[in-house]
């Protein structure tokens, strides 16, 4: 079982956490087509080595955060808030 | 005869305390400290069980754990290793593989039609024809091996146990001992493992190591940062270093699985000596050099009366010396140095009577010894992501190359005197603890208020001295046949036979004979099979490689995997009043709830007619707090909540992003900012993250707190006409009439003296009102409510009832009627999904869906009213299954049974007749109904 380092509670076994998948942009429900929405949903870029995935700290801080994590050694390089808290924060 | 011997400076058995106990019936006595085969060896019982295929007799091999001659049931337990169980009083051990005994045993007839019993001789036997399987399987599982399970074995208890120790050392034996004590000194805290029963491992039946040994057993024992474990064993090593250690022998605990999140891991198991390949190599009396070594120091047992040993190494020539210490006679000395070798050995049933060697010369002796090599156990390093490497020189696997945070020592690593040794396992020990420091540094240091701190700061690296490979002649097998596997009975002629039929893989000649898939899962057998395979295929045992050890390294029970867990058991504030009035329990995920109180059919008309109340406090609840709650309810439910007014209540429906049915309930807008809201019972968890994953990731701007209140409130919902007039003795400060207080609005006040909520809603179908008290107060609230309703026939209902009565009403239950795939339209919703809603989850697919036909969920009432259809019962369109009943119920309300189902769109218009196949496989006619509600589709008993 691998440590995901949770930036509030600190390094965590993943089973205290919930992996929510790979972390994507949600298209516009009004703008996107079937095919777009089925993409969202469904495909995965699986990639071995680098990828950025969302896991959620259930059993500890409740939040949502970000990794990036290498899918071939499980080293996590980095732990950050999910993209939108960022980007409200560095909002004018 | 008694092959006990005097004392023993080693020896780990108490003169003391003699320990009686039976083996197949006969009473034995040992020593305390002496394991089951120690001391029926000590009693001059040679042969301890029949083997798993040809039933051959086998003895002592290796007087250890892995001993596979000494496997036995012992009480109720199976599978027992009778080299490493420890003898207590009373204790009842009975041989396995054998009927009806062990000297006499029928199934012994394999061992003479052995050479049709071969590799494969299942597979290929037995596969035809196909409808006879049923016979054979019968027949089969009588040959099969193992001891009895009994179904009355009384339930042992299992532990669980974390541990975050910076260092985890697997293997106590001199370097893992000097290792743990060099990480110790160094500032780590280290937990110490060991299989057997005391540190020292191969050093205890070294008489010239004893005081080593005792100097460090006392520094270890002088460390309170070492803990030791011992009869435990590290049986996997998963990512990041999470290790799982078995401990055994506990004080009434069976086994505790012991889970370590190291941040160092030292592997030190030591080797495992490896048996020689000859013809007679099983029979009872043919032992390893380390087996008797160990029978000797240990136990003070004399293995034999004249021995023949087989020597290539220091340990052969060990256990010479020993022998001759115990007064054993060496008959003859095979140096494999020098180019001696042992051919083949013979004997009789109680084991063996003669060897021959080179030069056909033959040997009379009771003992044949072999010191031939060793196997280097890998497992956890395997685990980590090595991959061993073959170094013919010193003929066994060495590691190649170890990831972060795992170190290796001892003689896993190389060979050296116990000098070289300890240098390197103190090196190795200090540099574990500098590591695992250095981690939990940089852990402290990554919290978001800690100051900038260096983790390496003040640490010193140390590099560990390189080891010799001290060269060792590659001996596996002699230039007869004999047995490789001894657990699973699989000889070299089986390996040279897989690989003439194709199999040129290790792993597929393994699968296919089944070599090193029995007990000890390689531990003595793996070097041998892919030393005969390379014989057979002419390679090296470099080009051959290994099989892959996997978790878990030593046997795990299914009690100690299961063992305790940690899942919460809820009950509501009123649980004890369910139990007193004789509540049948259902386990509803973690709650346990009231199913019925004795008669859900009565329960039902009480409400019907009258009023009842049910304990509905597993609801999810959710306290919504914020001016963006109604952007977050639009979002989150199909249907629309922007203009829901304070005092009102609204019905919802979630689906997820792709248009399924994730959960539905009520949420009630308590004041201008503050909504309640409330989940089905198995959902709250689900939803709660649900609705968190929305803000925090898509909406970080809305402002919305949800707090959880699921068990902060005591909820029960009074149904049934009589439900107000109930209500009106217990509620001062809430006009209770129909205008003040309609259908499908909320209103706070108190009652029985206790703050409160309520809204009227109806799962049931009739009136009823829907109490949240604050939890402390709920069993005050919910005995006023039975005490001052005595007169109107209130009664209790449980979770059944209340299944028939919105069953009766069409009400769906998410994860009953709906499953994984049914998306909104299915559920017939159309009136509540609101498409011209600018987002809410799973929009897409919903307005995907209303332009395309799919399954629906509709009423369903057998024509035979009498039938009631199982849930799970086929729907059928001629031969083939298109739907399913997901619910059915006999209604007493209605007289006749209901259903809900899916089916087809064709199949779906009212009135329309469709088949059900019930488990008899008889077919039942059914009509697929126009609303889902059986009973009051106007819903005109629920506005009163």
């Amino acid at each position: 079982m691998i440590l995901v380092p949770c930036p509030w509670c600190g390094p965590r076994n993943s089973a205290d956490l919930r992996y929510v998948g790979e972390s994507r942009p949600r298209p516009d429900p009004t703008e996107s087509s079937t095919d777009e929405w089925r993409s969202y949903l469904y495909m995965r870029d699986n990639p071995a080595g680098l990828t950025t995935e969302t896991w959620y700290c259930r059993s500890g801080c409740r939040r949502y955060f970000v990794v990036e994590r290498d899918s071939v050694t499980n080293q996590i390089r980095a732990a950050r808030r999910p993209r939108l808290q960022l980007d409200l924060e560095t909002q004018p | 005869m008694s092959r006990r011997l005097p004392s023993q400076p080693g020896e780990v058995i108490d003169r003391e305390r003699s320990i009686e106990f039976t083996f197949d019936g006969r009473p034995h006595r040992g020593y305390a400290g002496d394991t089951i085969a120690s001391a029926l060896l000590a009693a001059g019982v040679t042969v301890l069980s029949r083997s798993f295929k040809y039933h051959r007799p086998r003895g002592v091999m290796t007087a250890g754990f892995l001993d596979p001659g000494a496997t036995v049931q012992v009480d109720d337990e199976p599978n027992v290793r009778g080299a490493h169980r420890r003898i207590e009083p009373g204790m009842v051990v009975r041989s396995q593989n054998r009927w009806p005994s062990l000297g006499f045993d029928v199934f012994a007839a394999n061992d003479l039609v052995g050479r049709f019993l071969t590799a494969g001789f299942y597979y290929k036997t037995f596969i035809r024809p196909q409808r006879l399987w049923p016979i054979y399987d019968s027949i089969l599982t009588r040959f099969a091996a193992g001891g009895e399970v009994s179904g009355d074995a009384p339930h042992a208890y299992y532990d669980k146990r974390y541990v975050h120790p910076d260092v985890v050392v697997a293997g106590g034996g001199l370097a893992g001992m000097t290792a743990a004590l060099a990480a110790g000194e160094a500032g780590a805290s280290v937990l110490l493992v060991e299989e057997e029963y005391e540190l020292g491992g191969m050093s205890r039946y070294d008489p010239a190591g004893l005081e080593r040994l005792s100097s460090l057993r006392k520094a270890i024992a002088d460390r309170p940062e070492i803990e030791v474990m011992t009869n435990s064993v590290v049986t996997a090593r998963y990512d990041d270093n999470w290790v799982a250690i078995l401990q055994r022998g506990l004080p009434d605990v069976h086994e505790r699985l012991v889970k370590a999140r190291a941040k160092s891991l030292v592997v030190a198991p030591g080797l495992i000596e490896r048996p020689f390949v000859f013809d007679g190599n099983d029979l009872p009396g043919v032992m390893l050099s380390t087996g008797v070594r160990r029978l000797i120091n240990l136990w003070a047992v004399r293995p034999g009366m004249r021995a023949v040993v087989m020597t290539a190494n220091d340990s052969g020539d060990a256990a010479i010396r020993d022998l001759e210490r115990a007064g054993v006679e060496i008959g003859h000395v095979v140096d494999a140095r020098q180019g001696g070798m042992l051919v083949r050995a013979g004997g009789r049933k109680s084991g063996v009577r003669w060897v021959e060697v080179d030069g056909g010369r033959r040997i009379r002796c009771d003992l044949v010894v072999t010191a031939v090599g060793w196997t280097a156990p890998t497992a956890l390093l395997n685990m980590a992501g090595d991959r061993p490497v073959y170094d013919p020189r010193a003929a066994r696997f060495f590691p190649s190359r170890l990831p972060d945070g795992v170190f290796a020592t001892g003689w896993i690593a190389g060979d050296g005197s116990d000098d070289e040794l300890a240098d390197h396992a103190a090196a190795v020990g200090h540099e574990a603890a500098r590591v695992a420091i250095q981690i939990g540094r940089s852990w402290q240091a990554a919290r978001p208020w800690a100051a900038p701190v260096d983790p390496a700061a003040g640490l010193e690296g140390r590099e560990p001295p390189v080891l010799d490979r001290h060269s060792h002649p590659e001996l596996y097998r002699s230039s007869t046949h004999g047995v490789i596997d001894f657990s699973e009975d699989v000889t070299s002629k089986d390996i040279l036979a897989a690989a003439a039929e194709g199999y040129d893989s290790i792993e597929l000649v393994k699968r296919f004979t089944t070599a090193t898939m029995g007990p000890n899962q390689g531990k003595l057998e793996t070097v041998n099979a892919v030393a005969m395979l390379a014989e057979a295929r002419a390679q090296t045992i470099a080009d051959v490689g290994t099989t892959v050890w996997r978790p878990p390294y030593a046997p795990i029970t299914l009690g100690a995997l299961g063992g305790r867990t940690w899942e919460p058991v809820r009950v509501s504030p009123m649980h004890s009043w369910h139990v007193a009035r004789g509540a049948v329990p259902l386990v509803a995920g973690q709650w346990i709830r009231p199913e019925h109180y004795g008669n859900p059919l009565r329960e039902v008309a009480t409400v019907r007619s009258g009023v009842g109340i049910i304990d509905v406090t597993p609801l999810g609840k959710l306290d919504l707090r914020g001016p963006d709650v109604p952007r977050l309810l639009n979002l989150v439910y199909v249907n629309k909540w922007s203009n829901l007014p304070v005092g009102g209540v609204r019905y919802g429906v979630m689906c997820a992003e792709d248009g399924v049915i994730l959960d539905d309930g009520v949420t009630g807008r308590l004041g201008q900012d503050h909504y309640l809201m409330t989940t089905t019972s198995s959902g709250a968890a689900t939803v709660w993250e649900w609705i968190e994953n929305w803000l925090q990731t898509e909406h970080p701007d809305w402002q919305v707190h949800v707090t959880p209140v699921t068990t902060g409130f005591a909820s029960m919902n009074v149904a049934g006409p009589r439900s107000r007039d109930l209500l009106q003795r217990l509620v001062s400060d809430i006009d209770l009439s129909p205008e003040s207080f309609p259908y499908m609005a909320v209103r706070q006040g108190s009652i029985a003296g206790v703050d409160c909520f309520m809204w009227r809603i109806g799962f049931t179908g009739e009136l009823s009102f829907e109490l949240h008290v604050p939890a402390g107060f709920g069993l005050h609230v919910w005995e006023a409510l039975f005490e001052s309703g005595a007169d109107l026939g209130v009664g209790p209902f449980g979770v059944e009832a209340q299944r028939i009565m919105r069953l009766e009403k069409g009400h769906f239950i998410v994860g009953q009627d709906t499953d994984g795939l049914m998306q909104g339209y299915s559920a017939g919703l159309e009136w509540m999904i609101k498409l011209d809603k600018p987002d809410f989850a799973g929009k897409p697919e919903l307005v995907w869906q209303s332009t395309t036909d799919s399954n629906r969920l509709v009423a369903i009432q057998p024509i035979d009213h009498l039938v009631v259809p199982p849930e799970a019962s086929q729907i059928m369109d001629g031969p083939h299954a298109v739907g399913r009943v997901t619910s059915s119920r006999f209604s007493p309300t209605l007289g006749r049974s209901i259903c809900l189902g899916v089916v087809p769109p064709h199949l779906s218009i009212p009135g329309t007749i469709i088949t059900i196949r019930l488990p008899n496989r008889t077919d039942a006619q059914a009509r697929i109904m126009e609303h889902h509600a059986h009973f009051d589709p106007e819903g005109s008993r629920l506005r009163v």
